[in-house]
């Protein structure tokens, strides 16, 4: 399961990558092992806001997608 | 204290964005340079001095660091940079920005609630082995968090002092000074482990560089590794060090063959050592998953529904309040100018000089000076949607509608900063990754209504438009204010639109962005920016608007003409009437006969009036005759025929034409030739109503609504302020795109007010 699938609320863990991540993704701590927390989605459905790590990260859902994640 | 230690000279200060680093710099320095709470506030290298120890202090000779320069940074999320903005700090630490070595002292400035991520950077600086001290930042806000770290056990894994810092209270500055001036030996780095094919790859590259290039040899290995994962890195060397870049994309094409992932294998290493050590150090005190106050803020302020009606809303009411909440010291500051006008024709001996000086110069610079208070309440109100951490979450809130233009949620910060003025809005687009993204925001944000416009929107708003309200609370003063800002904003995106679609074509760059938590705004920042606002504003307006308005004055005046001889007796006859009438009055008075009181004095009493006021009309049209034939009159009938059919007499064109240098210099353009215009007695400066009054020779008003309209979306698109286009020079390398620039928003003002004019009267509303 890809990381923009998750509905706000969830929580998952990184396992992986699908194509290529922008580089400032795993620089923020995105790296596998790291939990995540979907904490909501923007007014119109896109970009997505992420905890990762104590702190809260605006991502695009196209981005997300190459975010490989498992059900925590 | 040692005495062994080199001098300090210079001082960085590194680190994540929004942690903090020009609220330490402004400490350290007794600098005032701009703190918000949102990611790339600081876009530039900026340095100041070290201030010595605060009177109080332990005095030690040794503290009082004479010529040590403290160097602000912008921030960066790591040491492989992705926008113009990163590439300054990473520069400024490498020692690459010429005639700048590298510092002698980093200060890594690290959020205390955020430790994890920020330990990323740290851990990269650590590898460049200067110098480095930890200033552990907001810790103030640790017991909020629910956080406790154990510093000493911090400074032991990274080998660094660490420095326990709240500088927004101060405390700590003292005991990071201190630091600073007796600095650690060079640091060793934390020896996280890279993956061991990667590593095995790097360290040859390491060597090949060492040969070919000056590099110190404790950073060879960070700027191989830079290199082989970051392809901005990479570009650097493709002419310093040939050998080395072919060397790494050989390398490159080998890993991928095989495949091994190179390009995370840098993240990994070291979030394999961070992690651990966080996890050590970093003690969570209250339950994990607490409902903070930031999160109740944003489930509203985010929401489906309320977000962006919200956002609508605080847009709304920015641009009312800036009309309302003004007027009461709009007009102080016009009876101030109105008062020091009569103090100076009375002080002044009569004749030139006084006339330039009120006339002139007063009449110029008060008119402007009046839209001060809108101008410092539109800063006041972004100034706290920077402040509190809204302005991130705007940019959260639009990405979604700024992609459908090609830009991101990136560029809503540049647009919205750009209300206040275009130079700030085209600086902060050196945040945006895409470089193509970034071009296009510069070119698009001069379409922003900024502050600059405010005084010709205001005062052609206040005479055209009503002052009531829709259901008494909408102003339509401050709906038509805000529809020229939507004007203006809209143009922007089709301008972006256009521009991505046939100019910098591409899929466009990634959002990802921080959200801060919320603060409170900090009224002393808040009230500093607006000093230095109207600093700027008084400046600019003593300078260039002061000297303009000479000019001005000078070229409506001159050359003195004669009347021509039908106004000559005209005026003559007036005179001469009015005269007999007094003379008539008084034979009357000392005749004393009283029955002549009644009916002969009414009637000699009302020829007297008549007289007056023929003389008046004609004193009017004498006055009205020497601007039209004075220099600026004859230049603006010269332009008339271009500007008439926008339906702009020759004081606009003229006007237009003064204000290409700044936008607010059509107001004194405007005040100056009507005051020049008029004849000595009036002694109103209100320049509202000389617009009202003003006619054509054939009676019709010069400012039919209509003209008013026209000229307003006029400055709504065109580009007049030379700053903004020196800024975009720079910013661009190159005078073409801001040539550009002032081409595209020329034709579309030209294009917008003809359209609006003809239309206008095609439809009779002219
Ligand atoms: N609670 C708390 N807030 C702080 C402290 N220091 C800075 N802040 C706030 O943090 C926000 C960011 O401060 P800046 O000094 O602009 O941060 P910066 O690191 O220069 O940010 P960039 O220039 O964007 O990289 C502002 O809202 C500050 O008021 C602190 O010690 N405690
Ligand atoms: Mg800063």
């Amino acid at each position: 399961m890809t990381l923009d699938a998750l509905a706000p609320g969830a929580t998952a863990v990184v396992t992986g990558y699908a194509g290529e991540l922008p580089a400032r993704l795993l620089e923020m701590g995105l790296v596998p092992g790291t939990s995540i927390e979907v904490v909501r989605l923007a007014p119109l459905g896109d970009p997505m806001e992420l905890k990762v790590r104590g702190f809260l990260l605006s991502v695009r859902k196209d981005e997300a997608a190459h975010v490989v994640v498992e059900n925590a | 204290m040692t005495e062994t230690q080199t001098r300090v000279r210079t001082v960085a200060l590194a680190g994540n964005p929004n942690v903090g680093k020009t609220t330490l710099f402004n400490a350290l320095t007794g600098s005032h340079q701009k703190v918000a709470n949102y990611p790339g506030v600081t876009v530039e290298r900026k340095s100041g001095r070290l201030a010595g120890v605060r009177a109080g202090g332990d005095g030690a000779p040794s503290t009082s660091a004479p010529g040590v320069e403290v160097v602000d940074l912008p921030g960066t999320y790591s040491l492989a940079p992705k926008s113009v903005d990163e590439r300054v700090a990473f520069d400024a630490l490498v020692g690459r920005i010429p005639g700048e070595p590298a510092p002698d002292v980093v200060v890594c400035v690290v959020d205390a609630t955020n430790l994890e991520r920020n330990l990323y950077l740290v851990t990269q600086v650590l590898d460049l082995g200067l110098p480095t001290v930890v200033a552990l930042n907001m810790t103030d806000a640790l017991d909020e968090a629910g956080i406790e770290i154990d510093v000493a056990g911090l400074a032991e894994r990274l080998g660094v002092p660490v420095v326990e810092t709240a500088a927004r209270s101060g405390r700590g500055i003292d005991a990071l000074r201190e630091a600073v001036l007796d600095p650690p030996p060079p640091a060793q780095g934390v020896g996280w482990e890279l993956m061991p094919a990667v590593q095995a790859a790097v360290a040859p590259l390491a060597e090949a560089l060492g040969a070919e290039s000056d590099v110190p040899p404790s950073q060879l290995h960070a700027e191989a590794l830079g290199a082989l994962t970051s392809d901005p890195l990479l570009a650097v060397w493709e002419r310093r060090a040939p050998r080395f870049h072919q060397d790494v994309l050989d390398t490159r094409a080998a890993l991928d063959a095989r495949p091994v992932m190179y390009r995370m294998a840098e993240m990994t290493g070291r979030y394999g050592w961070i992690s651990p050590v966080a996890a050590d150090v970093v003690r969570q005190t209250a339950a994990a998953g607490q409902v903070t106050v930031s999160d109740k803020i944003d489930a509203v302020v985010t929401h489906r529904v309320w977000g962006p009606l919200i956002f609508g809303g605080v847009l709304l009411v920015i641009f009312q309040a800036v009309f309302s909440w003004a007027v009461p010291a709009m007009d102080a500051i016009e009876w101030l100018v109105g008062v020091t006008g009569q103090g100076m024709r009375a002080v002044l001996p009569d004749g030139v000089f006084e006339d330039v000086m009120v006339e002139g110069a007063l009449t110029g610079v008060g008119n402007v000076l009046v839209f001060l208070p809108q101008i410092l309440l539109l800063f006041l109100f972004l100034g706290i949607m920077e402040d509190t951490g809204y302005m991130a979450r705007t940019a959260f809130i639009m990405d979604r509608a700024m992609r459908k233009v090609g830009l991101s949620g990136g560029s809503v910060v540049p647009m919205l900063s750009a209300y206040a003025c275009a130079i700030p809005g085209i600086m902060a687009a050196r945040t945006l990754a895409d470089e193509r993204e970034r071009i296009i925001t510069i070119m698009v944000v001069p379409l922003q209504g900024c502050s600059a416009r405010l005084p010709v929107y205001v005062l052609f708003i206040a005479a055209f438009i009503p002052a009531g309200s829709l259901f008494g609370v909408i102003g339509y003063q401050g709906l038509a204010m805000t529809s020229l800002y939507v004007l203006g904003t809209l143009m922007a995106f089709a301008a972006a639109w256009v521009l991505r679609k046939w100019v910098f074509k591409g899929t466009g760059s990634s959002f990802v962005m921080e959200l801060p938590p919320y603060r409170m705004p900090q009224p002393r920042y808040l009230w500093r920016r607006m000093v230095d606002r109207s600093k700027v504003f008084v400046v600019r307006a003593g300078k260039i608007i002061f000297g303009l308005s000479i000019v001005l004055w000078v070229l409506a005046s001159y050359p003195k003409l004669d009347p021509p001889p039908a106004l000559a007796a005209q005026m003559e006859a007036a005179d001469q009437a009015a005269q007999d009438a007094r003379q008539s009055l008084v034979d009357i008075d000392l005749s004393g006969r009283a029955e002549l009181e009644g009916t002969e004095r009414a009637s000699i009493e009302s020829a007297l009036e008549a007289a007056d006021a023929e003389s008046l009309v004609a004193q009017n049209e004498w006055a009205g005759y020497q601007v039209r034939n004075s220099y600026i009159g004859r230049f603006g009938h010269a332009l008339e025929p271009i500007m008439r059919p926008l339906g702009f007499d020759w004081k606009i064109s003229a006007g237009i034409v003064a204000s290409f240098a700044a936008r607010e210099v059509i107001v004194s353009a405007l005040a100056t030739i009507y005051s020049a215009g008029a004849d000595a007695d009036e002694e109103s400066l209100a320049l509202r109503d000389a617009i009202k009054a003003d006619t054509y020779p054939d009676g019709t008003k010069v400012f039919t609504p209509l003209v008013a309209v026209s000229l307003l979306v006029f400055f709504v698109f065109a580009l007049q302020c030379m700053s903004t286009l020196a800024i975009a020079k720079r910013e661009l390398n190159s005078w073409f795109w801001p040539a550009v620039m002032w081409g595209y928003m020329f034709v579309l003002a030209y294009g917008f007010s003809f359209a609006i004019y003809q239309g206008g009267k095609l439809l009779g509303l002219g």
